[in-house]
């Protein structure tokens, strides 16, 4: 703690720089993502850990989208020119990616894993339910702004049908029961 | 509901004996439970000696694949004329499999002393631990993990003062099946699309960044600290000869007590469905199992009575993959669970094979048509000239994983496509 009553924030470590969550919540809109200290200290240590400049991309297309909730045309430009890459390549890149968010989203990204395993549980009720819950259709903002419902193929949580991730969150054995449960918690 | 169950394991278990104590999440609590004391021997060996106590043991990569994890070390460059890499893989992806994620989340410390042991071994300078990105939770567990061994000397420069320095990253995927294929998994770590290349070159030749790589599975490589600390004989007393070992098996679908559980290879397919996960919940009968994730051939409920391991099922016309067998119950409509397992490679298909590309996803197209009962007999023929065009033609096996189940269904479950066929 310092004198304020803060919480001194640990500096980043280099070695756990390109594996910060980057579907948050907590999403501070910038227009430009290098134009301060923090964007060119995280620009720095991720580029500290590879012997070539263009696998920085990931890492930082993850980053665009922990600080803005998604990857726009703009810093995708921004971050073609921090790594020399052309823009054409860079959105070859976030266009092959399932989890770089081309446009805005809700605050909450509730993703249903509906493959297989949660396909034999009860993932397509699930889905509905959520859907019906917050009033959108599939991939749209609700009109409170808070939520957006997508499918996902397999989360990885087969054993724990249905999985439902939300952010950087994952909620297992989700019944269509659960999901108000789940909205309510989410704030 | 979740890890861990109790269970009839003969056998202490070896992997997943750390698993649900959070203590074994931190280095101080990990090193009281007996962790990275294997380390400092790996330390005081001549690299080609590990690789020769892992090449006995048999071990056999977790990732589906099972090539002899010594073997593959073995075809690093003995004399480095530069940085070699090691890649951990744990972009788990195939739907069916939730195992590396349980080492992520449990014994981060365990996985990290293996890269380590193995990056000794191949001579290798840094390591990339290649996380799925949805895995927030778990990659975010091993971040601070790795952060941890860092502080204390366990990575980076001069690790626990031998002068070898090695550093670890830990770096995020972000939405993409293919990029656990190894060599799609070092295009996308070197900042591409995940595509896979032709082999070859292999990666031992040039992998990551132009130099020699190894690509191993993260259930392999927790695995050698112990092998390394208590030999090669005694991993042996588990599994089979040409399958040694235990394996973490992810069991999901309609099960009574589904979940990830260590067991020796070899064990029956059997019991591990009905003995340790209780068979199918309320009283149904099983109708098909898809033993090794959603890439490997059917299995009727008759033919389960087979070898849980790579020659076993192999035998059994299938395969062990990364062992999770994915279970039907007798509701379940088989022509669209395949059409939702085809719809999967469909969604994953990078797209430079046209093999691949139009041949996942027409077969999720015409499966599709046929559920919905606007299928026709031609179809049939259609789909088995699909799988003739998609075995064996394309860069890598993404295209061959949907040949498997989708024929399997076919020879074993025709009733029930010829029952949704209009005539």
């Amino acid at each position: 703690m310092n004198d304020t009553g803060d919480q001194v924030k640990k500096p980043l470590h280099p070695a756990a720089a390109s594996s910060q969550p980057f579907q948050v919540a907590d999403i501070r809109p910038t227009e430009r993502l290098f134009d301060d200290p923090e964007g060119r200290d995280r620009l720095e240590k991720v580029l500290s850990r590879y012997p070539e400049k263009r696998a920085a991309l990931l890492p930082m297309l993850g980053y665009a989208q922990e600080r803005n909730g998604w990857v726009s045309d703009e810093s995708m430009a921004e971050i073609a020119g921090a790594l020399d890459l052309t823009p054409a390549y860079v959105r070859s890149v976030t266009t092959f990616y399932t989890m770089y968010n081309r446009h805005p989203v809700g605050r909450h990204l509730i993703q249903v894993c509906t493959c297989i395993s949660c396909h034999l549980d009860e993932a397509d009720e699930v889905f509905e339910r959520f859907l019906s819950e917050t009033g959108t259709r599939a991939g749209e903002i609700s009109e409170n702004g808070r939520y957006t419902v997508i499918e996902a193929e397999c989360l990885g949580a087969c054993g724990f049908a249905t999985a439902v991730q939300v952010n950087d969150r994952y909620f297992e054995n989700v019944t269509p029961d659960k999901v108000p449960a789940i909205l309510d918690e989410l704030d | 509901m979740g890890y861990p169950y109790s269970h009839d394991l003969e056998v202490g278990t070896l992997l997943s004996r750390h698993f649900g104590n959070e203590k074994a999440r931190t280095l101080e609590g990990w090193k009281e439970l007996g962790g990275y004391a294997t380390l400092p021997r790996a330390l005081e060996m001549d690299p080609d000696a590990i690789t020769e106590v892992v090449k006995n043991s048999g071990l056999r990569g977790r990732g589906g694949a099972g090539f002899p994890t010594g073997v593959k070390w073995s075809f690093m460059p003995k004399e480095p004329s530069g940085a070699h890499y090691l890649c951990c893989n744990a972009d788990e992806s195939e739907p069916g499999a939730f195992k590396d994620r349980e080492i992520l989340r449990w014994v981060p410390h365990l996985l990290i002393e293996g890269c380590l042991i193995a990056a000794r071994a191949i001579r290798a300078e840094h390591v990339y631990i290649y996380v799925r990105g949805e895995f927030f939770p778990f990659s975010a567990i091993l971040r601070d993990a790795v952060v941890e061994a860092y502080e204390d000397g366990y990575v980076g420069e001069n690790i626990l003062g031998s002068g070898w320095n090695c550093d670890v990253t830990v770096h995020l995927g972000a939405g993409a099946y293919i990029a656990g294929e190894e060599t799609g998994l070092m295009s996308s770590l070197m900042g591409g699309r995940a595509e896979p290349w032709i082999k070859p070159p292999f990666p031992a030749q040039s992998g990551a960044f132009g130099r020699p790589t190894t690509v191993n599975n993260v259930e392999t490589l927790a695995a050698v600290p112990m092998i390394l600390a208590e030999g090669a004989d005694w991993y042996r007393q588990w599994g089979t000869e040409k399958s040694p070992g235990t394996k973490l098996w992810c069991c999901s679908g309609h099960l009574e007590r589904p979940g990830t559980y260590e067991l020796p290879l070899g064990v029956n397919l059997r019991d591990v469905i009905y003995e340790v996960c209780g068979g199918a919940p309320d009283g149904k009968k099983i109708k098909a199992v898809v033993p090794g994730g959603s890439s490997t051939a059917m299995l009727t409920a008759e033919e389960l009575d087979c070898s849980g391991c790579y020659e076993g099922m192999a035998e059994a016309g299938s395969a062990l993959g990364t062992a999770s067998p994915i279970v039907m119950n007798e509701d379940t409509n088989i022509v669209q669970a395949m059409r939702r397992i085809a719809q999967f490679y469909a969604h994953e298909s990078c797209g430079q094979c046209v093999q691949c590309r139009e041949g996942t996803s027409w077969t999720a197209k015409i499966l599709h048509r046929i559920e919905e009962g606007d299928g026709t007999v031609e179809d049939i023929d259609t789909l088995y000239h699909l799988c003739e065009q998609m075995t064996g033609r394309t860069i890598c096996p993404l295209a061959d994983s949907v040949v498997f189940p989708l024929l399997s269904s076919l020879d074993k479950f025709r009733d029930e496509y010829d029952a949704l066929i209009k005539r």
